[in-house]
């Protein structure tokens, strides 16, 4: 057998191994996957319906002053650290507090991305990473993002962050980059394993407030479209004709 | 018989032309370096935040791109609108407006949070995007006005030469619209959401383009010893005149416009009274030093026909529209977003409701000029190889190729 013959064999045999290896490799978070999904849990390669709407409602009235319960919590959730650099730190979700200029009533909510089903973010995004989900959610692809920041130009609400530095000790569910823009994802990684609320609201529920409560707009049987129903809700700049998915009521 | 005009680009040794390319690399390698930081370090280093996400980078790319467009305008009026004295001025203008398209874009891709990504950007589009579309506005007018400097210099070409000029002429109207769109279309911000953005950017970029081609063409053939005649260059600066003139015009409508608001009312005592900056780059920078000033100069009897004092007005038109799209850029966002209408915002962790602090960086602020210095590079090495400069400007030639 000549010396080429000798390589030739060698490098199929080694192809064939390499081949087999891949597989397996590929094959193993799959399944493991697959076995660890819970019952209500959207499989991985399933798309998002738009037979559901994701929203939220916020009651104002309910929402405490001084407490940030909720903001500690999106904070912990998705791994956003305080830099001491209140300017270029991201914030998914803020407290505001609001007077009245005629009455001078005061009241006290979080404000996060409102979650639009016309979405200017999602207009201007030359791109496309900006981009809302069949379910309602809007959210950023981070492989597509550019970082030219037009999506925080368009934001009525002031919703989206960019992220200005290197970012270290990342959770591994929510990844995230610098140079790329982020918001509030209405923690589709937590509705989308079935989970069925956010950080935000299980933290405000904890701390016994309940102002904040997730669900699915377009089930009639939800218990966010029943509260809907049974009292006055506004959309924040509902002139703008956005069709909010975050919805407040007791403003 | 009109003569034909003889166009010659730089030859021979000169030292000052390498001179001149040293001082531009010089500059370039620091507007690079400068990009360089701000990529590693990432924004937090410049004075861009999460309330003002557009800094001096932008308010150097837009200025640089509008007056792209508005450089194209001398070669239109010859090509399109065909007056014979305008054709020996043509190649420069669009030359220089492929050179000014070129420096702003760089500045923009650079300050980009992801400029690795440009074939993500080139490859992923959202028609929606008025951003997709100025993608494919601006690479579209390099290579139309590219194919126009052919028609221009080769002879073969001559017949396509009008239709390519007029092409170029319709593009650069739709480039500068969508640049203008860029803010009008922004309804969330009250700085911007006016329709009158778009016609205003182009009749802006008639005048910064003009006043930039002036003292190109000033520069160029003082330094290459070539004779230019007062006929042109009176004729320019006058042209340059109206141009101010009707930028001032629109500037004026855009805020009267918005004052029949009463919504409006806040942003605009914002930008007319009491916001601190842009309210004296406004008055300063737009309406005295890029309007008023170069109106007076132009049109002054003796002043009007000095050539220094031509240049000064170039140059303070040049210094006015970069305040204009400083109070535009800047000022608009600086402007807090009205979140809530009909309340007050007490408190917030994210600044809702306070006017955004803003003070550009050294590093932003190279870029920026690292772009200028690209354009004039780009004009400069062209001109040094291929025939873009007129051999002769004086009043005797032009006389002769008019006639």
């Amino acid at each position: 057998m000549s010396v080429e013959a000798n390589i030739n064999q060698y490098r199929r045999r080694f192809l064939g191994q390499a081949g087999v290896a891949t597989a397996a490799v590929a094959t193993v978070p799959l399944t493991s996957l697959l076995a660890s999904g819970s019952a209500q849990a959207k499989a991985l390669d399933e798309p998002a319906s738009s037979d559901n709407r994701w929203g939220m409602l916020v009651d104002a009235s309910k929402c405490a002053d001084g407490c940030k319960a909720c903001v500690d919590a999106c904070n912990d959730e998705h791994g956003l650290e305080d830099l001491g650099r209140p300017e270029t730190d991201a914030q998914w979700i803020r407290k505001v507090t609001i007077k009245d200029k005629a009455t001078g009533h005061i009241d006290t909510l979080p404000l996060m991305c409102q979650h639009c089903e016309t979405a200017p973010c999602v207009d201007v995004c030359p791109t496309g990473a900006s981009m809302r989900r069949a379910d309602g959610i809007v959210l950023v692809d981070r492989h597509t993002c550019i970082g030219c920041r037009y999506c925080m130009m368009a934001c009525p609400y002031k919703a989206r962050s960019f992220v200005h530095e290197v970012l270290e000790n990342q959770v591994t569910h929510q990844p995230r980059g610098k140079g790329c823009v982020e918001s509030c994802t209405l923690c589709v990684h937590k509705l989308d394993a079935g989970d069925g609320s956010t950080a935000c609201s299980e933290a405000c529920a904890a701390e016994g407030h309940h102002a904040i409560i997730i669900g699915d707009l377009k089930d009639p049987n939800s218990d966010i479209s029943r509260q809907l129903r049974a009292s006055p809700t506004r959309q924040l700049r509902a002139d703008l004709g956005l069709n909010t998915g975050v919805r407040y009521k007791g403003l | 018989m009109a003569t034909q005009t003889h166009y010659r680009s730089l030859m021979g040794p000169s030292p000052g032309f390498y001179k001149l390319m040293a001082g531009l690399i010089a500059v370039i390698m620091l507007g690079m370096g400068a990009a360089y930081y701000m990529e590693h370090n990432g924004h937090w280093v410049t004075g861009m935040t999460n309330q003002i996400v557009w800094g001096m980078p932008h308010v150097f790319a837009i200025f640089l791109i509008v007056a792209a467009s508005g450089a194209l305008n001398v070669a239109s009026i010859s090509s399109v609108f065909g007056r014979k004295m305008y054709d020996p001025l043509a190649r420069l203008s669009a030359l220089l407006a492929i050179a000014l398209l070129i420096g702003g874009l760089m500045v923009l891709l650079l300050d980009l949070g992801r400029p690795d990504r440009l074939i993500i950007a080139m490859t992923y589009y959202n028609f929606k995007s008025i951003f997709a579309w100025n993608i494919i506005l601006y690479s579209g007018f390099v290579g139309i006005v590219a194919v126009y400097i052919w028609t221009m210099m080769e002879h073969k070409m001559h017949v396509f030469k009008k239709a390519a000029g007029t092409a170029a002429f319709i593009w650069r109207l739709m480039l500068t619209t969508g640049t203008g769109s860029i803010f009008g279309f922004l309804v969330a911000r009250q700085g911007y959401d006016a329709a009158i953005m778009a016609p205003m950017f182009i009749i802006m970029s008639f005048s910064f383009g003009l006043a930039i081609y002036i003292l190109t063409l000033m520069a160029s053939f003082n330094w290459t010893d070539r004779p230019l005649g007062d006929a042109v260059l009176l004729r320019l600066k006058s042209l340059l005149g109206v141009f101010v003139a009707a930028v001032l015009y629109f500037v004026i409508v855009q805020h009267v416009t918005n004052l029949y608001a009463t919504e409006h009312h806040a942003v605009e005592r914002f930008i007319l009274v009491d916001g601190g900056i842009y309210t004296f780059l406004f008055w300063a920078g737009t309406i005295l030093v890029g309007g008023l000033l170069p109106l007076a100069v132009v049109y002054h009897p003796t002043l009007g026909k000095s050539r220094q004092w031509i240049g000064i007005a170039c140059a303070m038109v040049i210094a006015g529209g970069m305040a204009t799209i400083y109070v535009i850029v800047i000022g608009g966002q600086a402007f807090p977003l009205p979140i809530f209408p009909d309340k007050e915002i007490i408190e917030s962790s994210f600044f809702d409701g306070v006017v955004g602090s803003y003070t550009p960086s050294l590093p932003e602020i190279l870029l920026g000029i690292g772009g200028v210095a690209v354009s004039a590079a780009v004009v400069a090495v062209a001109a040094k190889v291929l025939p873009f400069l007129p051999e002769s400007l004086s009043d005797e030639v032009v006389d002769a190729s008019v006639s």
